[in-house]
């Protein structure tokens, strides 16, 4: 448990907008301040990242702030996971006294994704692993699936029930990039183009704009601010690799130290969680963290998201917004993931609202099973 | 296989591997305190701390641990479909490579290195089916 609260969420301009990243920076921070009913001058702790190098200076200077707690740990799509463990230590040690998270991109306007992802001539996997044209991060997700069915005997079927689970829930959201779209089927996601096997398109994530904030503030404070606060009750963190030879066992990722450690500081087991906002850059992504959070036993993931369980009206809701396989991903979608499960506990999620949710989960992924967080919220009781 | 690979060395502690390979030598770090394998090559043993590594080659056998073909070239000079793999030698370490050879794959299939050359005379180390392995006697 901590004493930390979420006071205020929101997102930026979603999809294909044509705007700047710090426009979209702008719009994020602002409105999550407004849903806090607080202002730009009450903010004195700013973590953000995939700016510039100098990401939280950049977007202090862009909104005319002088924070005197800063963040911009790298690491891919669960950094922000990762800023609300040291916002919450940060705000807890009386450094600063209102922290705001935010991220924006906009890569599908800019058109700045590339298959190779980016290689960095200095490191070693320029050196021994670019020469083989693997693609960055699909490749490296399609052998983990490879060997995932292959261990343990899971079809390729179990894996495309991810992508239609998140399909049913982004008809449901609005906000989505695939809302009025069709519902997806399995034979869909098995049939769309295949890009590395065995992933194809429809296994992927989307590549939109998009990007959010959230505010933190101590629970005392947040509990006289407009919203009803949400509570940070756990985090954990694991980082394990950046070359696509270093782990041993592919089936294993750090979800199973980030997930071990943010259960043991909030007292709570995975049965205590009534919603999950699980990182879905990939549809195997989700099936192997579920087993390291410890949602189910190795193996078992393909069983336990079968027949719509994880989707509307299933027994375990995941990824509510439609996630970042059809609701949106501007390619770190981690900041997205929190704002989902804050909207969830406070009960303001429409047709898509998992009824009486009090604890939700939001697990970050960053780059190749690179960077895990986990951050447990829960309603303020 | 892009044409713009050339520049495949960077400092003296991988030298030794790329050098190699205008032999058609796959070679391994082994530290010499633990004995413990690495790869890629690093100043250091991340088993054990130790600083003082040697190069010593390996059997160039292996099974692979996972694969992927990739049907979409990440940059010009990658014709695609081609199969990228985990391959883990039999002496520990895995590699990034290539699986090469009309095969259908598996994951845990036997595979022994083959050599792919580069413009520069030296080669990038790929691997081909071994179905003679590990099973042959003697080995």
């Amino acid at each position: 448990m901590t004493g930390v609260a979420i006071a205020g969420a929101a997102e930026s301009d979603l999809g294909i907008t044509g705007e700047s990243v710090l426009t979209l920076q702008a719009q994020a921070v602002t409105r999550a301040l407004a849903d806090a009913g607080l202002v730009l001058s009450d903010v004195d702790g700013l973590a953000t990242c995939g700016v510039s190098r100098f990401s939280a200076t950049q977007v202090a200077d862009y909104l005319g702030l002088r924070p005197v707690w800063t963040e911009s740990t790298f690491a891919g799509g669960c950094a922000f996971e990762m800023y609300v463990a040291r916002a919450a230590q940060a705000i807890e040690a009386g450094q600063c006294r209102t922290v705001v998270i935010s991220y924006a991109s906009n890569q599908r306007s800019a058109r700045s994704r590339s298959l190779a992802g980016v290689v960095e001539e200095h490191t070693p996997e320029a050196l021994f692993e670019a020469p083989y044209g693997p693609l960055y991060p699909f490749s490296y997700y399609a052998m983990a699936a490879q060997r995932y069915m292959h261990v343990f005997g899971v079809k390729r079927e179990a894996l495309a029930e991810v992508a239609v689970a998140a399909r049913d829930w982004a008809l449901l959201n609005p906000k989505a990039y695939r809302y009025g779209s069709a519902p997806l089927t399995v034979r869909d996601v098995l049939s769309a183009p295949m890009v590395s096997s065995p992933l194809t398109t429809a296994d992927a994530c989307l590549v939109t704009d998009g990007g959010g904030a959230v505010v933190l503030t101590s629970l005392e404070r947040a509990r006289d601010l407009r919203r009803a606060p949400v509570r940070v009750l756990g985090y954990g963190e694991c980082v394990t690799n950046t070359s696509m030879a270093a782990a041993d066992d592919l089936t294993v990722t750090g979800a199973v130290h980030s997930g071990a450690a943010a259960f043991a500081r909030a007292g709570l087991v995975p049965g205590d969680v009534d919603v999950a906002q699980i990182y879905d850059s990939f549809t195997i992504t989700v099936l192997l963290t579920l087993e390291g959070l410890g949602f189910c036993g190795a193996g078992e993931a393909g069983d336990f998201v079968a027949g719509g369980r994880t989707g509307p009206g299933g027994a375990f809701p995941v990824n509510t917004s439609g996630g970042g396989l059809s609701y949106n991903h501007p390619g770190q979608y981690g900041l997205l993931l929190l704002v989902e499960a804050v909207r969830q506990l406070r009960g303001e999620c429409g047709d898509r609202q998992v009824p009486g949710a009090e604890v939700a989960l939001a697990h970050g992924t960053g780059g190749i099973l690179s960077a895990h967080a986990t951050v447990l919220l829960g309603v303020d009781r | 296989m892009t044409e713009d690979f050339r520049e495949a060395t960077s400092g003296p502690v991988t030298e030794e591997f790329w050098e190699a390979t205008r032999r058609r030598l796959l070679v391994v770090q082994r530290c010499l305190a633990c004995g413990r394998r690495q790869h890629y090559p690093r100043w250091l043993c991340t088993a054990c701390g130790g600083t003082e590594l040697e190069y010593a080659p390996v059997s160039g056998l292996g099974v692979v641990d996972s694969f992927t073909v990739v049907h979409r070239a990440p940059a010009p000079g990658f014709e695609p479909p081609y199969t990228v793999a985990r391959v883990r030698l039999a002496e520990g370490p895995i590699l990034l490579t290539h699986l090469v050879g009309d095969t259908d794959w598996t994951c845990d299939l036997p595979v022994r290195v083959a050599w792919q050359p580069l413009p520069d005379g030296r080669h990038l180390p790929v691997f081909r089916p071994a179905r003679d392995w590990p099973r042959a006697p003697g080995r």
